[in-house]
């Protein structure tokens, strides 16, 4: 009797001892591929079904397929997905990995596919119990799956906790679950190696051993993986990374490796490594020598000289003509020599203004074209302005000698970020990326008064506004500066942007405001081909477009097809989410009331930082650290990390931000449902959360935050907590400075950076509060990617955030901890914190407490919690406007 | 209760064959269908065969005593579109319960009769679970590719209802067959898992695919192996093909599944392929030579007939099978 795994699409495929390796398709993967996330977002469907298409025209002998992407209705998208698969007969012949790290989306994907597919992972992770509901689920629905060395303690990093944690799954699965012994196939983790780390030296040793010992011991087991892990260090570095790739898999084959994920295009023939390479290479893999790292790490060097003597030696560019050497200066963001041949430039010509309008402006123009066609990033064109400027800032007094010396703009824009917001990161990159366009850019600013907008439009006499914000007043904000200059008759077009900002609320709440164009433009590239047509002589065309385009995707957005349905606000109260409050566990805290920290090392918050945003504020897209090897992206990503990693060490060391934290924690119990009340000092405060109201099916729960603290009721003391951590303190002063130099990238960098510090700070804190002041996590051990995916028991939601989108809530936070008087922190009218880079917050404890989004509520809900607030309808309306459902 | 495992082991089972062809011969009317019971229900009930079983219970009885008769050792219930899904076409949904119940006591209380007579030869009830009239693989809008007219979730809770009622009227086992579309039979044997373990019950499942035509592959288009490895996961009595081709087309496919299954084997084909007037006129000779030759390869366990077949064809095949061996399992390797 033969156990050989055996999956099937329309046709079967059944892996043998003399199968080759099996190769797993992953285009089709929305955290490994931009495009294919991009596809899926903007609803192409179609394209999508391309790259599948490619990927078995390529010879992928399966396919896997994730949608785990925040933005996505990750079930949704996977089962149209794989329904659209199974109509096309070339590519749903092979069968389908299910990729996904959510339960639900996975059985949603095995109940699609007819044939036998594998579930892409489960693992020991969340304990026993659930690792076998879900593996039962598996056998039943008919799949293979991947199980993830993983368990209740975390990742297996070496050889004993691999073996021991696919031993266990192992048994668990073939003699309590009965599941096959061959339709397993383990992951025992790939991870780097060369990293200068000595616990990483033994990475793929361990992983080479552990396949072997899986072969031997576990009969029929299979074993996979991906491989791109395993190069990490040296990202950028393709010629080592190929061969890295390439000699890993012939080792992991030889050890009994079946399948894996292994990207085509990024493995090198291993029999054409050059030998040398190759032995450095094998070197670090078997752990061959001590200083094997410190080796391939010199010789990698080499590889890389190679390749860059090809290009031409470093300075080779020098002798060119003046104008390239003008242009690559500015095509590659280098200073160094910038001021010499503005010199030469200058005295070449007869006015000074001829060397801005000539030769800085034909270079900026190539910046232009190659970061419109997608041949530049961000960071890059951020840094061509940087030389762009000390290159103006140089010619400036020779100008101003001169009578009539000045400059010809493109135009003139004014930027400003709205009332009541201080967030100014994404409109300070559009500033940059249309100066370097030769526009004129009036800059008013963070938190600017609609008047004084409308004001400094109509003195400056500019020719486009550009409006940006990221809370949500930021958008009402938005729809009133638009009805101010309708009724003032303005003729000046309007750029939206911004995070909370998007094309349906434009098309939708703003532009019917406005008779003169409105539109929203949410990436710098854009920004320049929008003002370019805006101000263009017979522009009249484009603005009708423009129009039109809105008013279709108006009437679209309005019709759409899903209508969703609510729940009256007491009906939602019945469905609330209930704890047995008998029998869960509360723990109370071991410091009860506020505690102040003045005094905070910065050092200790590095290993706290989620680096992904930070890519996403350049508009550098992807999961860190994947993105650093990005086929498209992966080289800027790495240099603007490195960048950054420059200025956070200069921060660090010379302690150039200021961290701040208050937090408290009380005895609180729920109230009226949806109130929870606090109370310290003899005095009492109120919570007011917001409940649900879409209509779910049976079953599942109208979440309010007030559902995971104890009701009076049950004369249960419970407990909550809040908090405001703050790194923004330097932020402004040290931007400044850069702004005085020139220097842009790096003014904007510095608020990047202390946003993610923030948030690796208020991480940081979360920690310490479960681990110390509250304690009723004593002995948790998680990771930083652990931390950043949010495993830990215990909430922190933020007022203005899904889970409670009430900025209100704010003031109540800073009267229970007086946040302005302890550390500074203060609110604006429309209740943003200043300095920006601050977070704030409740705790919650419990153990099932956990994140949700309210959605929309209706106007019951409104009404009552006008009622709780104590403020009128209309101003109750003002602040949740963004939730409430569409009458 | 003699045990379907060791009579598999010592001979060839040999299938009941056509029921819709035996019961056209009554000529039943609309009035007929209906009984005094449905005499005013909304809607014409002709051709609901399966609701024969309320109405119309001796004739159903009348035919599997026929079958036995004529040397079958397995019936299959009056039951093959026993669900909500398909019942839905008569608004008769609330009825699934009922008809699949008392389907399988009719069965049941024929072959137990007929075991009775002859202890040596015990006969055996399956429960026929079609295909219904949905596919969950397959969308019916060509325009609309990725949409589905049924889901998974609401063919297993259908599914569920019939094979609790089968099993509760008392059949020996479960007959997913004539299977156009795996996901379909997917969900069934994932509503056969379900009730089999909130039941403790060890029921017996034969599972029988479809291969629609010369292309060698199911409805939803998986060839012979594919369709194997996607139903494998469940622990099966047999699995075979039934339906849509004679024993002639359907050889081909046969042998390839033979060679690569554990399960014991199965086929009912239909009486050869229609002729030009949609009739099926293969004669019992002629199907009994084609099925020897099955026989002689050593392809099967169990054997019987489909559409066009009568106790004429089911008794030449009973004769013919009496003196060959039962398919040995011996699955290729691929060394």
């Amino acid at each position: 009797m033969n156990k050989y795994l055996k999956l099937s699409g329309l046709e079967p495929l059944v892996v043998t001892p003399n199968s080759n390796f099996i190769n797993v398709g992953e285009r089709t993967n929305v955290t490994g591929s931009r495009k294919f996330l991009r596809l899926i977002k903007e609803n192409k469907y179609d394209e999508a079904l391309e790259v599948a298409r490619d990927q078995v025209d390529g010879g992928a002998q399966i396919l896997d397929v994730n949608m785990d992407e925040g933005m996505l209705d990750g079930k949704e998208a996977m089962v149209k997905f794989l329904n659209l698969i199974a109509s096309e007969p070339d590519i749903s012949r092979i069968p389908i990995m299910i990729d996904s790290s959510k339960w639900e989306i996975i059985e949603a994907g095995l109940q699609v596919v007819q044939g036998k597919s594998v579930v892409n992972s489960i693992s020991l992770k969340e304990g026993e119990d659930e690792f076998m509901r879900q593996a039962k689920l598996i056998k039943r629905y008919g799949a293979a799956t991947i199980i993830m060395a993983f368990d209740e303690d975390g990742q297996a990093d070496n050889y004993d906790r691999r073996i021991e944690i696919c031993e266990r799954s192992y048994r668990i699965l073939v003699d309590k679950v009965g599941f096959p012994a061959e339709d397993i196939i383990f992951d025992p983790n790939i991870f780097p190696v060369a990293t200068g780390m000595d616990e990483h030296r033994k990475n793929a040793i361990d992983f080479f051993k552990a396949t072997k010992w899986i072969r031997e011991n576990l009969p029929y087991a299979h074993v996979s993986g991906g491989v791109s892990n395993v190069s990490f260090s040296f990202r950028g570095n393709n010629p080592v990374r190929e061969a890295m790739h390439s000699a890993f898999l012939y080792h992991a084959i030889q050890h009994g490796m079946t399948m894996g994920i292994v990207n085509p295009t990024m493995l090198e023939v291993y029999d054409d490594i050059p030998k040398d390479l190759l032995e450095h290479v094998e070197d670090v893999l078997l752990d061959r020598r001590d200083d094997a790292t410190e080796r391939l790490l010199d010789f990698a060097e080499t590889v890389v000289g190679v390749k860059k003597e090809n290009d031409g030696s470093a300075l080779l560019w020098r002798n060119d003509a003046l104008q390239d050497r003008i242009t690559h200066s500015l095509v590659k963001g280098i200073d160094a020599f910038i001021i010499d041949d503005v010199e030469e430039a200058r005295q070449s010509v007869s006015r000074p203004i001829e060397v801005i309008e000539g030769h800085l402006m034909r270079g900026m123009n190539v910046v232009g074209d190659l970061f419109g066609s997608g041949k530049m990033f961000l960071p890059q064109v951020v840094k061509s302005a940087r030389v762009m400027k000390k290159a103006v800032a140089y010619l400036q007094p020779y100008i101003e000698a001169e009578k009539d010396g000045k400059a010809e703009f493109a135009g003139k824009i004014l930027m400003a970020t709205v009332k009541g917001d201080v967030h100014d990161i994404g409109k300070n990159i559009v500033s940059v990326v249309l100066g370097c366009n030769n526009y004129e850019i009036v800059d008013l600013g963070v938190m600017v008064p609609p008047e004084k907008i409308i004001e400094a439009a109509i003195k400056e006499n500019v020719d486009v506004i550009g409006l940006s914000g990221l809370i949500t007043p930021s958008l009402d904000e938005m729809v009133y500066l638009a009805s101010e200059m309708d009724k003032k008759k303005m003729n000046i077009p309007l750029l939206i942007g911004g995070a909370t900002t998007s094309r349906a609320h434009t098309a939708v709440k703003i532009a019917p405001k406005y008779q003169n164009t409105v539109v929203h433009v949410n990436d710098a590239s854009r920004a320049v081909t929008v003002v370019g047509n805006l101000l263009q002589d017979n522009n009249a065309i484009y603005k009708e477009d423009l129009r039109e385009e809105y008013e279709n995707f108006r009437e679209q957005f309005l019709n759409r097809g899903k209508q969703k349905e609510y729940v009256s606000i007491d009906e939602a109260r019945k469905r609330k989410f209930s704890i047995d409050w008998k029998s869960t566990n509360i723990v109370a805290p071991n410091h009860l009331g506020v505690q102040v920290v003045n005094e905070f090392d910065l050092k200790l918050l590095e290993p706290f930082i989620d680096w992904s945003p930070f890519f996403r504020s350049w508009d550098l897209h992807g999961r860190y650290p994947d993105i650093l090897c990005d086929d498209v992206v992966g080289e800027q990503a790495t240099e603007l990390f490195k960048d950054a990693q420059q200025l956070l060490k200069k921060v660090l060391d010379e302690k150039l931000l200021k961290a701040k934290a208050v937090f408290g924690l009380f005895k609180a119990n729920t109230v009226d449902h949806d109130d929870i009340e606090v109370s310290y000092n003899g005095s009492t405060y109120n919570f007011l959360t917001l409940r649900q109201q879409l209509k779910k099916r049976e079953g599942k729960p109208n979440y309010a935050l007030a559902d995971f603290i104890a009701p009076k009721e049950t004369g249960i003391q419970d407990y909550i907590g809040c908090f405001c951590v703050t790194t923004g303190f330097g932020t402004q002063e040290l931007a400044q400075k850069f702004e005085a130099e020139h220097d842009d990238y790096n003014s904007i960098m510095i608020k990047a950076l202390a946003d993610r510090l923030a948030e690796a700070y208020a991480e940081y804190l979360h920690k310490e509060i479960r681990v110390n002041h509250w304690g009723y996590a004593k002995h948790e051990a998680l990771s930083n990617e652990e931390l950043i995916k949010e495993d830990y028991k215990g909430i922190r939601p933020a007022p203005g955030y899904p889970a409670c989108p009430d900025h209100l809530e704010k003031q109540t936070i800073w009267n229970l901890l007086k946040v302005k008087e302890s550390i500074g922190v203060e609110l604006t009218e429309n209740l943003a914190m200043w300095p920006a880079a601050s977070v704030s917050g409740y705790y919650f404890g419990n153990e099932q407490a956990s994140y949700f989004g309210l959605g929309k509520i209706t106007e019951d809900q409104l009404k009552d919690y006008a009622l709780r607030r104590q403020i009128t309808i209309d101003e109750a309306r003002k602040w949740l406007n963004p939730n409430l459902a569409d009458q | 209760m003699p045990n379907i495992h060791t009579e598999l082991e010592k001979r060839i089972l040999v299938l009941d064959g056509a029921m819709g062809t035996m019961l056209q011969q009554y000529k039943f009317t609309e009035a007929d269908f209906r009984g005094e019971r449905f005499k005013d229900f909304p809607g014409s009930l002709q051709g609901n065969n399966d609701l024969l079983s309320l109405t119309q219970p001796e004739a159903i009885k009348t035919v599997h005593a026929k079958y036995f008769e004529a040397g079958a050792d397995i019936v299959e219930t009056n039951t093959f579109s026993g669900t909500t899904i398909a019942m839905a076409d008569y608004q008769m949904e609330h009825l699934v319960y009922e008809l699949n119940y008392e389907s399988a006591k009719i069965a049941k209380e024929v072959a137990v009769k007929f075991t009775q007579k002859d202890p040596s030869k015990p006969r055996f009830v399956a429960g026929s679970i079609g295909p219904t009239n949905r596919t969950a693989s397959l969308s019916p809008d060509v325009n609309k590719p990725e949409y589905r007219a049924i889901t998974f979730n609401d063919l297993r809770v259908a599914y569920k209802q019939q094979v609790e009622a089968l099993m509760d009227g008392g059949v020996d086992l479960l007959l997913v067959e004539t299977i156009f579309d795996t996901l379909n039979a997917k969900a069934a044997l994932f509503a056969i898992e379900e009730v089999k373990e909130e039941r403790q019950s060890t029921i017996p499942v034969m599972v029988s695919g479809t291969i629609t035509d010369a292309s060698g592959r199911t409805l939803s288009g998986q060839t012979v192996e594919a369709f194997l490895i996607s139903i494998s996961h469940v622990p099966l009595l047999s699995v075979g093909f039934n339906c849509a081709l004679g024993a002639e087309q359907l050889q081909p496919y046969l042998k390839r599944l033979a060679r690569e299954t554990e399960f014991f084997t199965s086929a009912h084909p239909n009486a050869g392929l229609p002729n030009a007037f949609g009739e099926y006129d293969q004669s019992p000779e002629q199907m009994q030579a084609l099925i020897e030759d099955y026989l002689k390869d050593g392809l099967i366990n169990i054997i019987g007939g489909c559409c066009g077949t009568s106790p004429n064809h089911i008794k030449a095949i009973a004769d013919v099978v009496k003196t060959y061996e039962p398919r040995k399992i011996a699955v290729k390797t691929y060394e």
